[in-house]
């Protein structure tokens, strides 16, 4: 049984389910490939054109393939204010990295996302699902570099523990 | 849950299941808590976890009983990972991998308290328990009260704290009409930001025709910087779930949605989990607790659209379309999910509902302030020394919750203003710190309640640049059907970019006054209708920052690049030369060990020597 046909399965054949069974796709592939669409548009008997529309609509989606690395950068208000705008400048500079696009190496797949709801750890980004707190330009840059070089990534409460003693020396 | 082997047949069959439950509990039985909400997991506290859980099973002792617990988020994520320990409700934040030993031996197996672990509050005083900790201390927890305490995976810890009991009482002893009745008389507003009054809402549900009628969360908690739905979802699930099956009772529902955001994986499996739970023992599904009542819950997750949260696009993503919202000429409750009446209500109002039925309306309406009654959860964050999710009474003043919750600003800094209500909300100024926190009053001081989000900002913050931050989320978060949303805020950004770059010219600000004003008047739902709050607002209160940016190219907080110079203090400067080395356009010059010079034509105001200074040589001006 293909992928499109389990899922559809899954739910039915409930058309109005269409955004539940792009995700289990996109999670099934890590993008939504063109010709499971297609195929779920004529099982579903939904224009494909709609189910485009969708796939354009929600941030979530993808039509291309991701990088071997998810980085969600939240641009929330608090991490906004405590200087992601300038993490997010850095890191496309440097990885080559344009929001929702992958780089060119194929590492990392960039999603600049709203808000992951976890203000008290401001600027916060989130590779491969593990959060990472305390974030700054060098400490950002640093994490990429070592995942982009196969490095395992540094433990999440050691970003936020520079960082105090960065400022704790210039408060000295 | 092996225990259970029949669905509860009756309310009858759930008090003595909880009977059961609590029978089995060992009154003596010693327990770790420890959090593994989003922001602890963050800070490592899985690991913590599991080196609690270890050791309790690795025990061997007949005489002492350890449970070790993982629960939801306590609300005080600066000071995660968190660990509580029963009995004395001894509360270590801050708990590194390290620690366990110590608390394992000293406290959990000694009884004695860690004192260097504890809270320490500014002065050195130490906490034992949260509510000898400021920021507990003056919160009035209902709604989060079980969250840090009950295991959220496990449906036996909600019953042992009386979850369900409501629903008892309801399918045993009240009609419909009367619970709508009782919701309506405690004075519950909706908690996502409308604040429509709940009961009304039900008892229109309730008389709406059509069938099958819809049963709604809304945990699209799309406001950036605000995570008390995201909380509570993942630390009580069971109790929004309970408000949703008794929604449902009132007005003949058997079907429930729960639409969560994408970016809440932990909230999608604990919902998940309590909604298997719940099935199992019979709370959902068929004939619950032998009532013939039917209802069952389903969870969507979002796909990434802030609009989403708006109840007609909410309802049209849950169909399967893109999130345009529609003009609400007719309402949801009578025509929403698939034309059939729909009663949508955010996760935070149905969390509410248990213990209204249970503790009763006038008890709720004692609560708060003449027309907002009960409690409302904040997310106090930015630059506040406490930050974490709150929960207070409705008209406790702004001051109240930033100085004695919060803590008052870091590192000693001035406070400017809060904003509250997230992109559809403003900033309130200092002078306002003593106006109380209701629906109302905020709405007449220029912002709103919003869902809760409350984001402290120092004197470091420029104010026209914060109102560009929400609109260049807003613009592109518009779903483009209404071309006052689509085109206004295109404009007004436009506007606002160039006044933070210092192009701004005179007849601007009336300018964007004016097209808030449209907005406000000809948007269609109310993403667009508000869009324009954080610009109306900030003007109103901050209007001079707006003409020091356009009148004399200034920026008095200095944060718009270009609208104020990078300078070395020649005083603190150590000539180290790291600015120098960092600097990408070569733009410093010195000898070692002695003051360095930025040379003014070439730099390009990135900042970088103001990061990497390590003796904050390098100042704004």
């Amino acid at each position: 049984m293909s992928t499109v046909s389990g899922i559809i399965e899954r739910y039915a054949a409930d058309p109005g389910m269409l955004i539940p069974m792009m995700q289990d796709l996109q999670a099934e592939h890590g993008y939504l490939p063109q010709t499971e669409l297609k195929e779920l548009a004529s099982r579903l008997c939904v224009p494909l054109a709609r189910i485009y529309g969708v796939a354009t609509f929600y941030a979530s989606f993808r039509l291309v393939p991701k990088g071997d690395h998810t980085v969600q950068l939240c641009l929330g208000t608090v991490c906004f204010l405590k200087g992601a705008g300038k993490i997010s400048e850095a890191l496309q500079r440097e990885f080559q990295l344009v929001p929702g696009g992958t780089s060119p190496d194929g590492k990392f797949t960039f999603s600049p996302v709203n808000c992951v709801g976890a203000c008290a750890l401001a600027p916060v980004m989130v590779v491969d699902g593990q959060y990472y707190g305390g974030m700054a330009v060098d400490s950002a840059l640093e994490l990429l570099g070592k995942i982009a070089a196969g490095d395992k990534p540094a433990e999440p409460v050691k970003a936020r523990e520079r960082k105090r003693a960065v400022r704790g020396r210039k408060r000295a | 849950m092996s225990t259970v082997v029949t669905r509860l047949q009756s309310p009858e069959d759930l008090r003595q299941f909880c009977e059961q439950v609590l029978a089995r509990r060992d009154p003596a039985a010693r327990s770790v808590r420890v959090c593994l909400g989003t922001g602890c997991t963050a800070k490592g506290s899985p690991k913590i976890f599991e080196r609690f859980r270890q050791a309790a099973a690795e025990l061997g002792r007949e005489d002492i009983v350890v449970q070790t617990k993982c629960t939801g988020c306590h609300g005080f994520c600066e000071r995660g990972p968190i660990v509580v320990v029963d009995p004395g409700n001894v509360f270590y934040p801050g708990v590194k991998d390290e620690d366990v030993p110590e608390i394992w031996r000293e406290t959990v197996l000694g009884g004695r308290v860690v004192e260097r672990l504890l809270y320490h509050d500014e002065t050195g005083a130490a906490a034992r328990t949260p509510d000898e900790i400021p920021f507990y201390h003056a919160q009035h927890r209902i709604v989060l009260a079980l969250n840090g305490v009950i295991d959220p995976t496990n449906i036996e810890d909600y019953l042992a704290a009386g979850g369900y009991a409501a629903l008892a009482k309801v399918l045993s002893s009240m009609t419909p009409d009367e619970v709508i009745e009782e919701v309506a008389r405690s004075g519950l507003r909706g908690r996502g930001g409308g604040g429509f009054p709940t009961g009304r809402k039900w008892r229109s549900a309730r008389r709406a025709s059509g069938e099958p009628k819809y049963t709604i969360a809304n945990g699209d908690e799309g406001d950036p910087g605000a995570f008390m739905d995201r909380s509570l979802m993942e630390g009580a699930p069971h109790a929004v779930i309970e408000g949703m099956i008794i929604g449902a009772y009132t007005i003949g529902s058997s079907q429930g949605y729960i639409y969560v955001r994408n970016e809440y994986p932990l909230a999608v499996k604990h919902l998940g989990i309590a909604i298997q739970q719940a099935r199992e023992i019979g709370l959902l599904g068929d004939d619950i607790l032998g009532s013939g009542f039917r209802f069952d819950v389903r969870i969507n997750r979002g796909a990434g659209a802030f609009v989403c949260g708006e109840s007609t696009a909410l309802m049209a993503s849950l169909e399967g379309r893109v999130g345009e919202p529609r003009a609400k000429y007719i309402h949801t409750v009578e025509s929403g999910l698939g034309g059939k009446p729909s009663l949508l209500n955010n996760v935070e109002t149905w969390a509410n509902v248990p213990q209204i039925i249970l503790r009763g309306a006038s008890w709720f309406a004692s609560l708060g302030t003449e027309k907002s009654k009960g409690t409302k959860v904040f997310s106090l964050v930015g630059k506040v020394k406490n930050t974490g999710l709150v929960e207070v009474p409705m008209g406790m003043t702004l001051r109240q919750i930033v100085y004695q919750i919060g803590g008052g600003i870091r590192d000693g800094k001035p406070f400017k203003a809060v904003q509250t209500g997230g992109p559809s909300g403003g900033c309130i100024p200092a002078q306002c710190l003593d106006e109380p926190v209701d629906f109302d009053r905020l709405t007449e001081l220029g912002s709103m309640m919003g869902s809760g989000g409350m984001i402290v900002m120092d004197d470091e913050t420029c104010m026209p640049s914060v109102a560009k931050y929400f609109l260049q989320f807003l613009k592109e978060e518009s779903c483009g059907k209404c071309t006052p949303c689509r085109e206004g805020i295109a404009q007004m950004l436009d506007i606002l970019t160039r006044i933070t770059r210092g192009e701004g010219r005179p007849g601007d600000v009336e300018t964007l006054s004016g097209l808030g004003q449209l907005l406000e008047d000809t948007a269609l739902c109310a993403l667009g209708k508000t869009a324009a709050y954080p610009v109306l607002s900030t003007v109103r209160y901050f209007r001079g920052e707006y003409e020091e940016h356009i009148d004399r190219k200034r920026c008095p907080a200095k944060v718009c690049p270009g609208l104020f110079r990078y300078v070395i203090d020649k005083e603190t400067c150590r000539g180290c030369g790291l600015c120098a080395k960092k600097c990408p356009v070569e733009g410093i010059t010195g000898e070692r060990k002695q003051p360095h010079v930025i040379d003014q034509v070439k730099c390009i105001n990135c900042g970088t020597c103001f990061e990497v200074c390590p003796f904050s040589g390098v100042v704004k001006i």
